[in-house]
């Protein structure tokens, strides 16, 4: 298992170096500074070098490092360093040098908590938040006996992530659906890869322990005939599975392809009969993710028309076209269009919002503040280059667009229904909102 | 203000810093020591030794502020084996928070001590860890079941004789899940570590125990239950069934590492239960695998790793979601080039079109080893969907069209080894000679001169560009040489009359300017062969089945043949068998006097029989690849017909001499060529010979 964590700075000073097991010695920062950090040609997250391993993770302007001797599950490793920064920007609101040079001795009593021996212990924010706290707080509580061993009985029980004792004097959930639509156009025109990433963040503030039953229009659960998708069997038929889904389509459920929940959900609920039930975290979580690649609604089409004319000259036009319901609109619609390494000048002309050329980045872009839905805009521009000594065909970088468009899912996910049980019976409030954004909506040329 | 004074700590030390901070720790005011604690751990940090200090930080090891013990905890572990003696004094601290009415600070007492790696610790460690493993609060029980584990690692005779290890097995059967994990963590360590102590054994009542657990602990506490359901071996089907059906629920995770740890157990425990249902699990696991590949970078890397694993396994789980693994432009290298990895491992008939598009995107992109990798991709798809082969080439013909220097140099070696397989493609030959001049790495130049010499015959003025390349053999890499040696004897054995000048020219730069000794020996060999032959007609009649690597005996039957012989003359007339060695070796008549004292003739006479009695088998991994090694093989065989070795004129007829030793012998006839290039194919696994062209398909599969 882990054998110690170690945190460096850009420059390669060890600001944190805390060793769990006696094989990691002070030394394995000096190799991991010279191999890792000074060393620019880094190919990999994971460096072994005879029987040790070194994982690092780099966040804002600090490495995250897990030195590991034996063969430990390379996924348990980031996931852990993740969860140490998610601890990190909890605690401080954000993990970066400074951070770590002003709360050094937090994060030496975190990991103390978080990892005992190399084996990662519990790490849920709220409950360590009950007692390990940042300074000016007194822990009071930690002191106290008969508190700390409730705290202790949270921190290892069934339900580590919630407190007993909860009381809201209005009971409400707020569920968010946010959806990245990853896209890949080929310059042909063709979709080669068009899918959704979802997640479902939920705001909880209800009393007590609340028992939680969530529904989807998920396609499995509307449709039990189905269900049968997962045994075999169904490879048999293909072409009827084929014309039943496009049916269903219609009929307004989503196909899942897969989904991923939170520590809270009954995972063997779920498996069984695809009832999503959870006793909630206090405040905000992710409830799930999900993935869905059939069906996705694309909000907006972007046609891009590119000349090169001769080796001085670059003729653009650039067409996007919103593909919503008029009554919705997209905010911070922007499109990142490269434009080649020597471009010396650029003219460029909008319908609609403002565009812009960043010779640093080496591309025009162009912002549209509010997009309402089933209109089209157009960009015209002309760049012009400079003549290179030896010339190199220009790559041609994708095209990317970035957006968040409220009331809409592309995969066409609803929320059907939420139900709240507790011992006392309260009525509770519910608020759903939905919002699309773009994931890697990127477009050849 | 304490913000800024920490942060001062991190800069240069000023003179006396130690002294200042022992007046801190001594001081009478409380907040002073704290401070003064938190100044010597960033000390300690930043590697400075503070070490002095250990019995000033020890006094203040008795507080209420859990803070401060926790810091004064953390010195003594990293100290505590520089002050051995000092430790003492801390024990009984230790065994007094062990009963704290508190229980964290029960905890952090046992967890700490464990910690403490000194024997005098270890030696009071028995009766806090013997309470505590029984204490009421599960989270003090989580702790110590991970203690036992520290202990069984200072000292494992004291672990065993106090029974500590019973006491854990016990405690799987805990109510608590957590403590279930961790006990579970502390056996499977000391499995590891020591097997012979069989802590972790699994039975039914234990696997449900786990099972139980597996639905409620922590995220973490999963991974290690389901890795140890991972390596558990079943006793029968039913229990399989039942661990892949508890385990598959938990492929909905967040955690990757749960996802991954519940694939590893449902993938090893799968193929007990019955194939339908396996099936049925393996459906079931694909999706999240093509999850984990949206997620962030490291763990995106893991899981194609993993992917990349299971692929080898069962290829055909992820056949439908080739569109997953294409690669976004701004993914860091090592995911892309994990991706083309496993894009090439996906490929089939259906979806090779659409990959094929996408990998010659990529050839396009700026980043050279990228685009490298993508144009080698595209030779892998060919090599494995013969079907696909013909629009392989046609792409790799518009990349060699875009006229990039790196990308027409890798399309060369690709379209090299695409000829090796499927040698019907002369017809873009023109094309690749066409951008002869643009080539200026090794590999790309011998491939494109191998190209030549394997298609001489079809090529007009195959004799005009090896001549320029023999024109600068010297100032070539050896790899490059080496490939130029043999297409220019190719050329000669397919057009005689056009090349013997040629020939001559590259044969006297290879021996007398060269003194790299694989191009000088293969050059040898060369003259050795062609000398002898072109001017005598009795090998021609020798049929090409008889030759190396060729018809029914290959090469490695005729070594055998010659090696037992070998060993069979040693045994009945040493001497004899010495001097016949000798002979064997010694030069044919024809051969100018010269070459007797050259290398090649020193490795004919004492190295070869040597050779041939205790290590026969380096002869015959060399025939399976190298180009260079064709001489090792003949050498052995040069000293094996003893009774012939007067008569032999020369060394095709020893080849065909050991030849006929076998019992077989086809007798016909064919031209030298062909014989020639049957010998040469041992080396270069040609293709020329449609009868041996399917086992050199082999062979090149092989090679990938």
């Amino acid at each position: 298992m882990l054998s110690g964590i170690l945190i460096f700075n850009q420059k390669g000073e060890n600001l944190i170096f805390r060793a769990f097991r006696s094989d990691c010695r002070p030394r394995l920062a000096d190799i991991f500074r010279i191999q890792v950090i000074s060393n620019p040609h880094v190919r990999s997250p994971i460096l072994t070098l005879g029987s040790t391993t070194f994982s690092h993770v780099k966040h804002e302007n600090i490495y995250l490092v897990a030195v590991t001797k034996s063969n430990a599950n390379a996924a348990l490793v980031f996931e852990f360093l993740y969860r140490l920064i998610m601890l990190g920007k909890s605690y401080f609101g954000k993990l970066d040098e400074e951070a770590v040079k002003n709360n050094f001795v937090l994060i030496y009593e975190l990991l103390d908590e978080i990892l005992d021996f190399g084996y990662p212990q519990n790490t849920e924010t709220d409950t360590l938040k009950m007692y390990i706290t940042t300074e000016g707080v007194k822990s009071a509580i930690a002191n106290n006996p008969t508190d700390s061993s409730k705290i202790t009985q949270q921190a290892t029980g069934a339900l580590s992530w919630r407190r007993s004792d909860v009381k809201y004097r209005k009971n409400e959930a707020f569920v968010d659906v946010i959806e990245d639509v990853n896209l890949l156009m080929s310059a042909t025109g063709n979709i080669l890869r068009a899918d959704v990433n979802g997640q479902i963040v939920m705001r909880a503030y209800l009393s007590g322990t609340p028992e939680c039953k969530f529904g989807l229009n998920d396609r499995l659960l509307l449709d039990p005939a189905q269900a049968s998708d997962t045994t075999p069997g169904r490879a048999t038929n293909n072409n009827a599975g084929g014309k039943s889904k496009a049916r269903r389509a219609a009929a307004g459920s989503v196909t899942l392809e897969d989904c991923q929940f939170h520590q809270c959900v009954k995972l063997g609920r779920f498996d069984t009969d695809r009832i999503i039930s959870f006793v909630p975290p206090d405040g905000e979580f992710e409830l799930m993710r999900y993935r869905a690649t059939e069906n996705v609604n694309l909000p907006f089409k972007v046609r891009p028309i590119v000349r090169e004319i001769g080796t001085t000259k670059v003729e653009y036009s650039v067409a996007i076209r919103a593909n919503y319901d008029s009554k919705l609109f997209a905010t911070n619609v922007v499109l990142r269009i490269p434009t080649p390494l020597n471009t010396a000048k650029m003219t460029e002309r909008t319908s609609q919002g403002r565009a812009k050329y960043e010779p640093e980045q080496n591309n025009i872009v162009w912002k549209i503040a509010r997009f309402s839905g089933q209109s089209e805009y157009v960009l015209n521009a002309e760049a012009i280059l400079t003549t290179m000594t030896h010339q190199k065909a220009w790559s041609r970088p994708p095209l990317s667009l970035s957006f968040s468009l409220l009331m809409f899912t592309s995969s066409g996910l609803l929320v059907r229904y939420l139900k709240v049980f507790e011992k006392s019976n309260y009525s509770s409030v519910k608020w759903v909102r939905y919002m699309t954004r773009a994931g890697s909506y990127e477009i050849r040329f | 203000m304490a913000m800024n004074k920490i942060r001062g700590a991190f800069t240069v030390p000023r003179k006396g810093e130690t002294f200042e901070l022992r007046a801190g720790l001594v001081s009478q005011y409380a907040y002073e020591r704290k401070e003064s604690i938190q100044k010597t751990i960033m000390a300690m940090t930043l590697g400075k030794d503070v070490s002095a200090l250990f019995p000033d930080v020890l006094k203040n090891i008795a507080t209420a502020d859990l803070e401060q013990k926790k810091l004064v905890y953390l010195y003594l572990m990293n100290y505590a084996k520089s002050h051995p003696d000092l430790c003492i004094l801390a024990v009984n601290t230790f065994v007094q928070d062990s009963e704290d009415p508190n229980p964290l600070i029960r905890a952090l007492a046992i967890r700490t001590m464990g910690c403490i790696r000194v024997d005098k610790m270890v030696d009071y460690m028995e009766e806090p860890l013997r309470k505590t493993l029984r204490d009421e609060s599960p989270y003090v029980r989580k702790t110590a079941a991970i203690c036992v584990a520290k202990l069984f690692d200072l000292n494992p005779a004291m672990a065993l004789e106090n029974g500590f290890l019973e006491m854990l097995q016990e405690m799987i059967g805990d109510p608590n899940p957590m403590v279930v994990a961790n006990s579970v963590t502390a056996l499977q360590e000391i499995q590891h570590t020591a097997p012979e102590t069989q802590a972790l054994q699994i039975n039914s009542n234990t696997l449900r125990k786990m099972l139980m657990a597996l639905n409620e602990c922590t995220e973490w506490g999963r991974v290690t239950i389901l890795t140890t359901l991972a390596e558990y071996k079943t006793s029968d089907v039913k229990e399989s069934e039942h661990i892949c059906e508890r385990v598959a629920p938990q492929f909905q995770h967040v955690n990757s590492g749960v996802v991954l740890a519940a694939v590893k157990a449902v993938f090893l425990h799968m193929k007990n239960v019955n194939p339908e249902l396996a099936k049925t699990y393996l459906k079931k696991m694909a999706p999240p695998l093509v999850t984990l590949v949206s997620s962030a970078p490291e763990v995106q890397y893991v899981a194609l790793r993993n992917i990349d694993l299971l692929l080898q396994k069962q290829p055909d789980i992820l056949n439908k979601e080739l569109r997953v693994f294409f690669c976004k432009y701004n993914d860091p290298q090592y995911v892309k080039f994990q991706k083309l990895e496993i894009m090439v491992r996906i490929a089939n008939d259906r979806n090779v079109d659409q990959l094929l598009a996408e990998l010659k995107e990529y050839a396009l992109e700026v980043d050279m080893d990228f685009v490298r990798r993508a144009v080698k991709a595209i030779g892998q798809v060919a090599i494995k969907i013969e079907s696909a082969s013909e629009r392989c080439v046609n792409t790799l013909l518009d990349l060699i069209n875009t006229k990039v220097n790196y990308v027409v140099q890798e399309a060369i070696v690709v379209i090299k080894d695409i000829f090796r397989k499927y040698p019907g493609y002369e017809g873009i030959i023109p094309t690749l000679c066409q951008c002869i001049d643009e080539l200026d790495e090794p590999n790309a130049r011998a491939a494109l001169i191998w190209i030549v010499g394997e298609y001489a015959e079809k090529i007009s003025n195959a004799g005009d560009i090896l001549g320029g390349f023999v024109d600068g053999f010297n100032e070539e890499f050896s790899s490059t040489q080496l490939q130029i040696l043999t297409a220019v004897v190719k050329l000669f054995l397919k057009r005689p009359e056009k090349a013997q000048g040629l020939v001559q020219r590259v044969l006297q730069a290879a021996t007398a300017e060269n003194d790299n000794p694989d191009v000088r020996d293969r050059a040898y060999i060369y003259w050795r062969l062609l000398s002898n032959t072109s001017d005598s007609n009795a090998t021609k009649n020798i049929p090409p089945e008889q030759f190396v690597g060729h018809g029914r005996f290959g090469a490695d039957a005729v070594m055998r043949a010659a090696i037992e012989e070998q060993i069979q003359n040693a045994r009945e007339n040493p001497l004899a068998a010495a001097a016949a060695a000798a002979a064997g070796g010694a030069p044919p008549s024809g051969q100018p006097q010269s070459n007797v004292e050259n290398l090649l003739d020193i490795d004919f006479d004492g190295g070869a029989p040597a050779s041939a009695q205790t290590e026969p088998s380096g002869g015959m991994s060399g025939l399976e690849g190298l180009a260079g090694t064709p001489m090792r093989v003949a050498s052995p065989a040069a000293g094996a017909p003893p009774q012939a070795s007067n008569n032999l004129d020369d060394l095709l007829g020893v080849f065909g001499d050991s030849g006929a030793a076998q019992p077989s012998s086809g007798s016909g006839s064919a031209d030298l060529m062909n014989g020639f290039s049957g010998l040469d194919l041992s080396g270069n696994a040609g293709s020329s010979q449609n009868n041996q062209s399917k086992k050199s398909n082999d062979d090149i599969m092989s090679l990938f």
